[in-house]
């Protein structure tokens, strides 16, 4: 059983709103990156970016981050998580980042997210988008920029599909089943 | 996170004939993810903080010690070395026993060197904790070919149609057999080269072409893996001389020329040069001899991950 | 006391016999055969050549054995088992491998001479002889040394070694590298009217080898002991037999053209004999794969091709006794790397049903199959066992051939847990074992 939340247009605005907050948040986007978390924040962190580069007329850097080596659940995970690719071409140390991730849930990943980011070098500050932001926190962490706010049960999960995956673009809201895994989203 | 089914079947890692082409690939594949981690000022991830990995050697050997002592330590584990003439296998406790000592210490991973074939399988029957082979007797030695299958696919971009040549005492090798197996099963045409002395005529069977001329088998080879000499052995009858063997099967430039111009030159370590292979092609640029060596560490550190994650 | 059993099919090659009928014990002794008329038109009721009926008079000194079903067969002999004592009393002792031997249908051991003190005197002969009559459950009958400690350096007292019972001779463990020596105990051993056994292995070929040369030892890291160190030392076994008239025995062949040879000296006419173990015809190398040490055996398991040549040899007579050269070894002494772990495989309680696996495929008659377990040993040992005349020792043993079992060794009454038949079903049971009349029940 599923709902959808946002479609195809609605993604779109809420991608350009963010890019623009972004953008007037840091006065500019001198010394700024965006680096997507593994792996719904990849894409989006590089949508971000084309539209930043597109508004500001110039590239802003772009990485992705993969956090299996730094989850707090490996322990008691049903199953092991696949590593994906950490690609991150460029300093940053005294860098601005604004990490993106599509769906900010307990905050665990944010968490390992920071810890990879400061084993990887010192940036200057860390700032957080996310598409949606459903609620639940368990760690105080808290997103700068949200395209939407939905608030959900524990027994519903919010998924992101995007046309880089081979789907339509669009948030849909699940119910889940009695089996289904908790997992940092 | 949508998850997708990718682990290892079993909760040991006891050779390459143990392996499907599937997990070899997923070993290969993690392996990267940990090489970026070397390449960082930071060399350690909190990954397998807690854990407890005992390196159990009977047999000297300080590079494949040392190259898992790091990569146990670069996943956060705690490390304690074991070996022999320091413990109390000498007063007569058994095999089993040692492992189990050990074991109830606290140890999550059992790495093993031995020089009797098969004990790395004995003592997995017993413990709960993993246990991966870091050479059994002439058996295997699986974390040096899949560094080695590694590295070829990172300077090759694959491995299948690949002709690799394995060169030197391939019948006394584990590092070739585990080789032998593991490029076969990823699609590789092996070809073994040396003195019939030093090769077993049963290999034919397995499908790979044997050569005594070494520039008759190095002719259009892709990847040129150089196995140690073993000095005891030539006492023993295998080959007259290191003299004659390097004559006859020592990789010089002109020998290697016969190989592809983008040809790749592995060696296990350690060398003898100038018996197996010259300075000028240990040094030179078609040398990967060092980075097998920092691969090593990525692919155990990738071996240990993969294997945390077996449920029991 | 009378034991009567009924009904079930007898079995004895040494008579012709094989149909149901009725055999009567008394005084340890086979007393009476009565088979059961076949309803023929016209016909006389079919009788065995010893038919004597004897009536049934005291009923309460009588116990009466239903076998209906079930085969009625002479007690086996196995003339090829290691019993350990004196000296690997933690492997097995007398008590409990001659337990073992009966619940696998054993009444006649014959025990190899490798224990320690090694029975290469009367001395030793006399402790086992005398340890089996107070303590042992079927016939013991010691086999003793060719050579002193079996060392292949000089021949040991086999005369004075027969008075005090030996019933054979074998440095068996070891061969005797040694031609001379091995031609000078073929020679001696005819005063005595004594057979040699031999174990066939040349070990200058097969030093350090732990299981068969080829490509699997190659694969597996284990080094290897080529077919041929077995068949050279047949070969050359065979040829010294012929050379003195000595009575030899080839002991546990286990490959194809160890098999050829020994069928060409009987061509020949040359006065061989040979054995083998179920183990070779029923497990090839792989089981060695894994590295399991209860694979690990001397000699070791072959390949398919062998097991086949090995089984068309039972078939054709070319070898005449299946033993099972019962090898216990403690759990412990097994459980290390497989190099360093004893060879050996505890079969007394296997033998049997592995055996009559050959029946069911068709591969021996039950008739042959009792020859090869029961009347060819007694023929080489010269002794008169292993038949159903009536006045011989009523050594008998009831077996269901349809009776299933899991093979578990953590249960067997041999110490010897050391089987690499582990967890397999097998068919075939002994449901009584009657040693010299003494009725035993599983």
């Amino acid at each position: 059983m599923s709902k959808e939340l946002m479609n195809k247009k609605d993604l779109e605005r809420a991608l350009t709103r963010m890019a623009h907050e972004i953008i007037e948040k840091n006065k500019g986007i001198s010394n700024l990156c965006l680096i997507g978390i593994q792996r719904g924040g990849v894409h989006l962190a590089r949508r971000l970016a084309a539209k930043i580069g597109s508004i500001e007329q110039k590239d802003i850097p772009v990485g992705s981050l993969d956090i299996a080596f730094y989850r707090d659940d490996l322990n008691i995970r049903k199953q092991q998580p696949i590593v994906r690719k950490t690609d991150i071409p460029f300093e940053v140390n005294d860098l601005k980042i604004v990490l993106v991730d599509d769906v900010l849930f307990t905050g665990r990943s944010i968490r390992s997210a920071m810890d990879a980011l400061m084993d990887i070098g010192r940036p200057a500050a860390i700032q957080l988008a996310v598409l949606i932001d459903r609620g639940h926190r368990e760690l105080p962490i808290k997103a700068d920029y949200v395209g939407k706010n939905i608030p959900t049960s524990l027994s519903e999960t919010v998924e992101v599909q995007m046309e880089e995956e081979g789907l339509d673009d669009r948030v849909i809201l699940k119910k889940m089943d009695a089996g289904g895994e908790k997992g940092a989203q | 996170m949508r998850g997708e089914r990718k682990v290892l079947s079993s909760k040991d890692l006891l050779g390459i004939k143990e392996l499907s082409r599937e997990e070899i690939t997923l070993v290969l594949d993690t392996a990267a993810g940990f090489k970026d981690i070397l390449g960082r000022d930071i060399k350690k991830v909190p990954t397998l903080r807690g854990k407890t990995t005992v390196n159990l050697f009977f047999e000297p050997s300080t590079r494949t010690r040392t190259s898992f002592e790091l990569a146990a330590k670069r996943l956060s584990t705690d490390v304690i070395n074991f070996s022999v003439p320091t413990s109390s296998v000498v007063k007569g406790e058994s095999l089993v026993d040692t492992a189990l000592t050990v074991q109830a210490l606290g140890a999550d991973f059992i790495v093993i060197r031995h020089a009797s074939s098969g004990v790395p399988h004995l003592l997995a029957r017993h413990l709960h904790a993993s246990v991966i082979n870091a050479g059994d007797g002439t058996n295997e030695h699986p974390t040096q070919a899949l560094l080695d299958a590694f590295t070829i696919r990172e300077k090759k971009g694959r491995i299948a149609g690949l002709t690799v040549a394995i060169v030197g005492d391939i019948m006394h090798s584990r590092v070739a057999k585990s080789n032998i197996y593991c490029l076969k099963t990823l699609g590789a045409d092996v070809r073994l080269i040396g003195p019939p002395t030093l090769i077993p005529r049963n290999l034919r069977e397995t499908g790979v072409a044997i050569f005594h001329n070494m520039e008759d088998g190095l002719k259009g080879a892709d990847v040129l893996i150089m196995l140690r000499i073993q000095m005891e052995r030539q006492g023993k009858g295998f080959f007259p001389s290191t003299e004659e063997y390097a004559k006859n099967w020592g990789l010089t430039p002109e020998r290697l020329s016969r190989a592809k111009e983008d040809v790749i030159v592995m060696h296990p370590g350690p060398m003898n040069r100038g018996i197996e292979i010259v300075s000028e092609i240990a040094d030179g640029p078609k040398s990967v001899i060092l980075e097998q060596v920092t691969n090593g560490i990525a692919v155990r550190m990738s071996v240990m991950y993969l294997l945390s994650g077996v449920k029991r | 006391m009378k034991l009567l059993i009924k009904n079930g099919r007898l079995i004895d090659p040494s008579q012709g016999l094989d149909g149901v009928g009725d055999l009567t014990i008394e005084d340890g002794k086979i007393a009476g055969i009565a088979l059961h008329a076949a309803p023929q038109r016209g016909g006389r009721a079919k009788n065995s050549p010893s038919d004597a009926r004897r009536e049934v008079s005291s009923p309460d000194d009588l116990r009466i054995i239903d076998a209906r079903g079930m085969v009625v067969m002479p007690g086996l002999i196995d003339m090829h088992v290691h019993l350990r004592e004196p000296g690997y009393e933690h492997k097995e002792t007398i008590r409990t491998g001659t337990m073992a031997a009966i619940r696998g249908g054993v009444t006649t051991v014959c025990c190899m001479p490798n224990t320690f003190p090694v029975n290469d005197n009367a001395s030793v002969t006399e402790f086992i002889k005398r340890k089996a009559a107070e303590e042992g459950f079927c016939t013991v009958l010691p086999i003793g040394a060719i050579t002193k400690g079996q060392k292949g350096e000089e021949l040991a007292e086999i005369g004075t070694m027969t008075k005090e019972g030996c019933i054979a001779f074998s440095d068996d463990g070891n061969p005797v590298m040694n031609s001379l020596i091995m031609r000078r105990a073929l020679e001696y051993s005819q005063a005595f009217n004594v057979p040699i056994l031999s174990h066939s292995e040349d070990l200058s070929l097969s030093r350090g080898g732990v299981m068969n040369e080829g490509l699997l030892s190659l694969t597996l890291g284990l080094t290897g002991s080529p077919a041929e160190a077995e068949q050279i030392m047949i070969f050359r076994d065979i040829v010294l037999a012929e050379l003195t008239g000595g009575v030899l025995h080839i002991a546990h062949v286990s490959t194809e053209r160890s098999v050829e040879i020994v069928r060409h000296a009987k061509e020949r006419g040359v006065r061989i004999t040979a054995e083998t173990c179920p183990h070779y015809f029923t497990l090839t190398e792989e089981a060695v794969r894994g590295y399991d040490t209860n694979a690990k055996v001397n000699p070791p398991l072959r390949t398919a091709r062998d097991v086949e040549a090995i089984i068309r040899g039972l078939r054709d007579g070319t070898i005449d006794v299946i033993t099972t050269d019962h090898a216990p070894h403690h759990k412990d002494e097994k459980m290390r790397e497989f190099d360093e772990a004893p060879s050996g495989i505890s079969g007394l309680e296997t033998a049997l049903a592995l055996s009559l696996k050959l029946v069911e495929k068709g591969d021996l008659t039950l008739g042959q199959l009792v020859e090869k377990m029961a009347q060819n040993p007694a023929r080489i040992l010269g002794t008169e066992k292993g038949t159903l005349r009536v006045g011989a020792d009523a050594d008998v043993v009831v077996v269901d051939t349809a009776r299933e079992f899991l093979v578990d060794p953590d249960s067997f009454i041999s110490k010897g847990k050391n089987t690499p038949f582990r967890g397999w079903t097998l068919k075939g049971a002994p449901v009584f074992t009657i040693v010299g009349g003494v009725v035993y029940e599983w």
